[in-house]
């Protein structure tokens, strides 16, 4: 692969919290314009990466590098990688107060623009004549807040968007409309790199990557990775005493 | 003896013109709109230092402006059954860099009348101003009665405001007030509202406010829930920086079977400011719930990183979290 086909290279990830290790070397690469599925048992790390990837506080790697379009990103902060266009859709979003949803979307944007605002809107299926002037606040049930999350981050138009688990919880989007998202984030050059403990999901992808235990087990073709974590991590007896995710607080 | 209203279209002496205007632009300076206070189809009361500029009554509402040394005392009555298509807009303010001004307020709204008020409350200029707010409303049976007040203080920190209310909410009844200071530098500011609540009434206050250098804030809310399945909201969101101080006092009051009430505070607090929270409960009636959460500290870490991953740096992410707070 060329280097101007990569958009992002983690290269041996480590990330100790608690005196545990979560990242235990984490090597992943992912190609510009494709889809690229993390699966992952619960526990197995997948938001751990996804937190180190952004740059969250707490989640300081221990050792390792992440390279962002050629640029090494290991030691910048969550808006200078934001400013070099990644960008993450948290599993469970945070709520704002008297922030409107017009505003929030429009907060990641270059230059704001009512109409990509709307459209954005459209794209996670909400009528913005509906939601415009709502806030992102305890008012949204947790599926509306993601898909406003969604919404966000495709407004952005960032170059890698990290998609924590966006279909789970009630009132999410479906499997079929994020597809869609990420087709049209795609159209629009934005890399996506979704992290997911369904199989289903594979099926949007390009490529996919297993992760177990902190580590990448497999990467490559989305439905042998898939058949591998079916017939593999499901059944696997190991996956009791695979270490609890650090919950994100 | 009430002064003699000051009609909107009638001429006004040169000086009084000049305040006038003056008033106008600190007007739009707090968030008004100046057209409001020029329309004749929209009520309006603008009060500068103890001068009444203008008093626009229409029909169902009955106003009076007393002059006194120091202030104005206002006597307000809102026919029983009436409604207004636009809000009442009141408009108060000192011009000048030094000054007092004190407002003594008597409302009654009328039995099931409807009633909206905007105020705007402006110090462009303060270094050393005085605002006091004394009032005294009544909420008559069935009637509602709402009450937005925005203040604009300018930058110097010289300013004084001592909003205090004794309200009465009947059987019925619904009193919702906002008091919000969050744009200039607040001074030093003193609030204190307390609300009966009669039975099946609801009362719902909200004092916001947003201080820095060594602003001093305190917001004392009391609701007190008398009659049976009465409804109480005391809410605050207070944000200090740099030296400032914030110290709020929500207390409900369940005095009736069925009474419910909730104390909600935020505070958030950076730099060297200090914020203390006193939520106090009291119940005397074994069926009344009164319930409170307090929250002070930073800005959430989550929903600071949330916004810091859009590309904004975390200055601009926090200005944007805690304005959100204060409605702004």
């Amino acid at each position: 692969m060329e280097n101007q086909d990569i958009v992002l290279q983690i290269k041996d990830l480590q990330l100790v919290r608690d005196e545990r290790a979560i990242l235990r070397g984490v090597n992943l690469t992912v190609r510009r314009g494709s889809v690229h599925v993390v699966l992952g048992l619960n526990g197995s790390g997948k938001s751990t990466l996804a937190y180190t990837l952004m740059g969250c506080s707490g989640y300081t790697p221990d050792a390792g590098t992440l390279i962002l379009d050629g640029v090494d990103i290991t030691k910048m902060s969550i808006t200078e990688r934001a400013r070099l266009g990644l960008t993450l859709a948290w599993q469970e979003p945070a709520r704002f107060e008297g922030l409107s949803v017009a505003r929030y979307l429009s907060l990641g944007m270059k230059a704001p623009d009512m109409a990509r605002v709307r459209q954005a809107l459209e794209a996670v299926a909400l009528d913005p004549a509906t939601y415009l002037s709502r806030y992102v606040d305890e008012s949204l049930s947790g599926g509306e807040r993601k898909r406003i999350e969604l919404a966000a981050v495709y407004a952005m138009q960032p170059k890698l968007a990290i998609l924590d688990e966006p279909d789970s919880g009630i009132d999410a989007l479906s499997l079929d409309d994020i597809a869609a998202l990420i087709h049209r984030m795609a159209e629009e050059g934005t890399t996506v790199l979704l992290i997911s403990h369904r199989d289903e999901v594979v099926a949007m992808a390009d490529a996919a990557s297993l992760i177990c235990e902190g580590r990448i087990v497999d990467s490559g073709d989305p439905a042998w990775v898939c058949d591998r974590y079916t017939h593999c991590c499901e059944p696997c007896d190991r996956r009791e005493i695979v270490e609890e995710e650090v919950a994100y607080a | 003896m009430p002064d003699q209203p000051v009609p909107r279209h009638s001429p006004r002496p040169p000086q009084a013109r000049s305040d006038f205007e003056a008033i106008l632009r600190a007007y739009e300076r707090s968030g008004g709109n100046p057209e409001f206070l020029k329309s004749s189809k929209i009520a309006s009361l603008i009060i500068s230092g103890n001068t009444v500029l203008g008093l626009n009554r229409l029909p169902g509402i009955s106003a009076e402006a007393e002059t006194l040394p120091d202030g104005v005392r206002i006597r307000l009555q809102i026919a029983p059954g009436a409604r207004f298509e636009n809000p009442i807009h009141l408009c108060f303010g000192v011009v000048p860099a030094e000054g007092v001004q004190r407002i003594l307020a008597d409302f009654d709204i009328g039995a099931g009348a409807e009633v909206e008020f905007m105020a705007h409350c402006t110090f462009p200029n303060a270094m050393q101003v005085q605002h006091i707010m004394e009032g005294k409303i009544h909420v008559g049976p069935g009637a509602t009665m709402r009450y937005k007040e925005t203040h604009y203080h300018g930058e110097t920190g010289g300013v004084e405001v001592l909003p205090k209310a004794q309200v009465t909410v009947d059987e019925g009844g619904k009193y919702f007030t906002e008091f919000n200071l969050s744009q200039g530098r607040v001074g030093r500011m003193e609030f204190d509202y307390v609300v009966d609540v009669g039975a099946r009434g609801l009362a719902e206050l909200t004092a916001k406010a947003l201080g820095y250098g060594d602003d001093e804030i305190i917001v004392r809310e009391t609701i007190r829930l008398n009659g049976e399945y009465a409804r109480g909201l005391a809410k605050s969101r207070i944000a200090v920086r740099d030296h400032a101080r914030s110290d709020v006092y929500g207390t409900t009051e369940g005095n009736a079977p069925f009474a419910r009430g909730h104390v909600d505070c935020i505070e958030i607090v950076r730099g060297h400011a200090v914020a203390n929270a006193v939520p106090i409960v009291k119940v005397t009636d074994d069926r009344a719930m009164v319930t409170h959460e307090a929250a002070i500290g930073a800005v959430g870490k989550k929903e600071l990183e949330t916004l810091m991953a859009r590309g904004l740096d975390e200055e601009t992410a926090v200005d944007v979290i805690v304005r959100g707070m204060l409605g702004e």
